[in-house]
């Protein structure tokens, strides 16, 4: 379903040149649980940047459901981004003065649905993520693991096929980042195909596969039973 | 995306921000409110001025000495070719179909003094007909009528500010007064028009053509047509008849000038119209003031929002999607400051012009007109910021603080 394949990304600042991946080359298929690991300066924040179609990369394919990602336009990318893949961010990225039910319903906004569509299936979602009661509520009303939730809520509202997630649970303390992860598992075992990046152990061991980078290159990749 | 949809969002955004919204409205609420304004006095104006010339009688032609060609140096009163008898021919011709009342008029200014008091002014020598053919009303006493003329006599009727000026607002029927040195009896008073003959003494053209200053030409001739539609062909008719009687061929050699109300009219729109535009066009800089005002703050919007357009980058909004947000977003603050800055307009030049007892004309092409240019700021104003927003990489966008 996603696959690519010896994906490098360079940098360009002035004379120096940083090279962030150095072909990177996976296949992930349907239903997945897959963390992808590694330490600061890893790479692992540039292949998500590329996985989630807001960057492009330098060379190397990517194919998403069949479709070429890396020669895309910007608003090519952009129809990727609202319909293939959900994002959850570390700052959780929620718009402010914004209720729960609308920051949810914006990807929807911009797929061009109907309001009626939009509100029903914001509420569907927020109902998933424990939040019914709280549809309501701005941002600034609810804790971190509640905005992670809305944020996970919102990822779900057009039924991409990944759920990308960039550390969700590096702002959260450790009740909070057990709950979350137990939403995951719990989509996972729904179906979903989720991917997390995150430098924590404990969050990787609740994934079926952890990729590991180093120096942006895999180091790793096992699969647990 | 809808439209609608995108234009509940400004409107949302705008609203969360009052003071700023209010702020960058203030200047285009001032460039429209006063080019409104301005507009409106200027219309206001001219309808005055029009109603002015129209209450000195709409069918009415004035004969002049002089060329127009010759301009002002041979014109006016130094000019002698025009003389009470021409104004008789035309009066006694059987071959004008299209006049009704012929006056001719000598003016001169001189003083003027009872008792103690003395004041310079037009001493209009004029015959029967005058009053009736400006529209000039006898409020007290009697007109200068045809046996006065005839008989020369010494009679005089005054305009109110002569009496003001000479009897103190005593009434001055019966008494003398000395113009040039010869006592004239006044008869009459004529009602107030507000300007103009109200600073004039009127007296039989025989009596001052002879008795006072010696002359026997007259400065002007004023003569009506039966109808309005009839102006022009009166016009020409009196063009070749004083032709003939002065001896020329040539209209271009003609030693008078005939001129009508609507001449006058249109030199003093034209007048104010020059003065309006000039103004507007003052007015109109403020306008572009305040759209740059409306740019200042949309590019901070855009610095101040980065995230915010991150964000709904990140969630699939196209580059279009954005731009229509920001723009829209502009165009609102325009409308609704212009919206805002039509009824300060409005209520300031309501305000003025019955301060200055001039009609209220409101004028619709200017309300059109601000509407058409504050949305025009808000699209080209807004633009560039918009342009902005689309183009920040939604990577860059997320990571700002």
């Amino acid at each position: 379903m996603l696959k690519i394949e010896n994906i490098t990304k360079t940098y360009n600042n002035g004379d120096v040149k940083t090279v962030a991946l150095d072909g990177v080359s996976f296949e992930i298929e349907h239903g997945e649980f897959v963390s992808i690991m590694g330490p600061s300066g890893s790479g692992k924040s540039t292949l998500m940047h590329i996985l989630g179609a807001l960057d492009v990369p330098t060379s190397g394919k990517y194919v998403l459901n069949g479709k070429n990602v890396e020669a895309m336009s910007d608003d090519e990318l952009a129809d990727i981004r609202n319909k293939e893949i959900g994002f959850v961010f570390q700052a959780y990225n929620l718009l402010a003065r914004t209720s729960a039910l609308k920051n949810v319903a914006l990807p929807m906004v911009y797929a061009g649905l109907s309001k009626k569509e939009r509100v029903e299936r914001a509420k569907e979602v927020l109902e998933a993520v424990g939040l019914k009661d709280k549809i309501n509520n701005m941002p600034n009303q609810l804790s971190g693991g509640q905005k992670q939730r809305v944020a996970i809520a919102r990822s779900l509202s057009m039924k991409p096929s990944i759920i990308l997630a960039d550390e969700p649970t590096g702002n959260l303390p450790t009740s909070q980042t057990h709950e979350i992860m137990d939403i995951f598992s719990k989509l996972n075992n729904e179906g979903h195909t989720i991917i997390i990046i995150t430098h924590e152990e404990a969050v990787a061991s609740r994934t079926k596969r952890v990729i590991t980078l180093v120096d942006g290159k895999i180091q790793k990749d096992e699969e647990k039973k | 995306m809808k439209l609608i949809e995108i234009f509940e969002e400004s409107v949302i955004v705008l609203k969360t921000n009052k003071l700023r919204t209010a702020l960058s409205m203030l200047g285009i609420i001032i460039g429209i409110g006063s080019v409104i304004s301005l507009m409106s006095l200027g219309a206001a104006s001219q309808q005055s001025v029009k109603e002015r010339i129209q209450s000195l009688g709409s069918n009415l032609l004035t004969i002049r000495p002089g060329s127009n060609q010759q301009g002002f140096l041979r014109g006016g009163s130094s000019v002698t070719t025009l003389t009470n008898e021409d104004a008789e021919a035309i009066k006694t011709s059987k071959r004008f179909t299209t006049i009704d009342k012929v006056a001719a008029v000598y003016s001169a200014q001189t003083q003027v003094v009872f008792e103690g008091n003395n004041t310079n002014v037009s001493i209009l020598g004029i015959t029967s007909d005058y009053f009736d053919l400006n529209n000039i009303e006898i409020e007290y006493g009697f007109p200068i009528t045809d046996d006065d003329l005839e008989l020369q006599n010494k009679v005089a009727v005054l305009g109110t500010d002569v009496i003001e000026d000479l009897f103190e607002n005593k009434n001055p029927i019966g008494s003398n007064v000395r113009i040039n040195g010869t006592a004239f009896k006044v008869i009459g008073i004529i009602k107030s028009k507000g300007f103009g003959t109200d600073g004039n003494i009127f007296i039989p053209l025989s009596t001052a053509q002879k008795s006072l200053f010696g002359v026997s030409h007259v400065s002007s001739i004023y003569v009506s047509a039966k109808e309005e539609s009839l102006m022009n062909a009166a016009e020409n008719q009196l063009g070749f008849f004083l032709l003939e009687r002065h001896g020329f061929e040539k209209p271009e050699d003609a030693d008078f000038t005939i001129s009508s109300q609507s001449d006058i009219l249109e030199t003093a729109n034209e007048i104010t119209q020059t003065f309006t535009t000039l103004l507007t066009g003052i007015a109109a800089i403020s306008l572009v003031v305040g759209g740059i005002g409306i740019m200042n703050i949309m590019l901070v919007t855009v610095t101040e929002r980065t995230r915010e357009i991150g964000i709904r980058k990140a969630l699939g909004a196209k580059r279009k999607a954005i731009i229509t947000q920001f723009l829209i977003e502009a165009i609102v603050l325009t409308i609704t400051g212009g919206l805002i800055g039509v009824m300060l307009g409005v209520g300031v030049s309501y305000l003025l012009t019955k301060v200055m007892s001039m009609s209220f004309v409101i004028s619709v092409n200017a309300i059109g007109l601000a509407f058409g240019v504050s949305a025009l700021i808000g699209i080209l104003f807004g633009w560039y910021p918009a342009q902005k927003a689309a183009r920040l990489q939604p990577i860059e966008a997320l990571r700002y603080e």
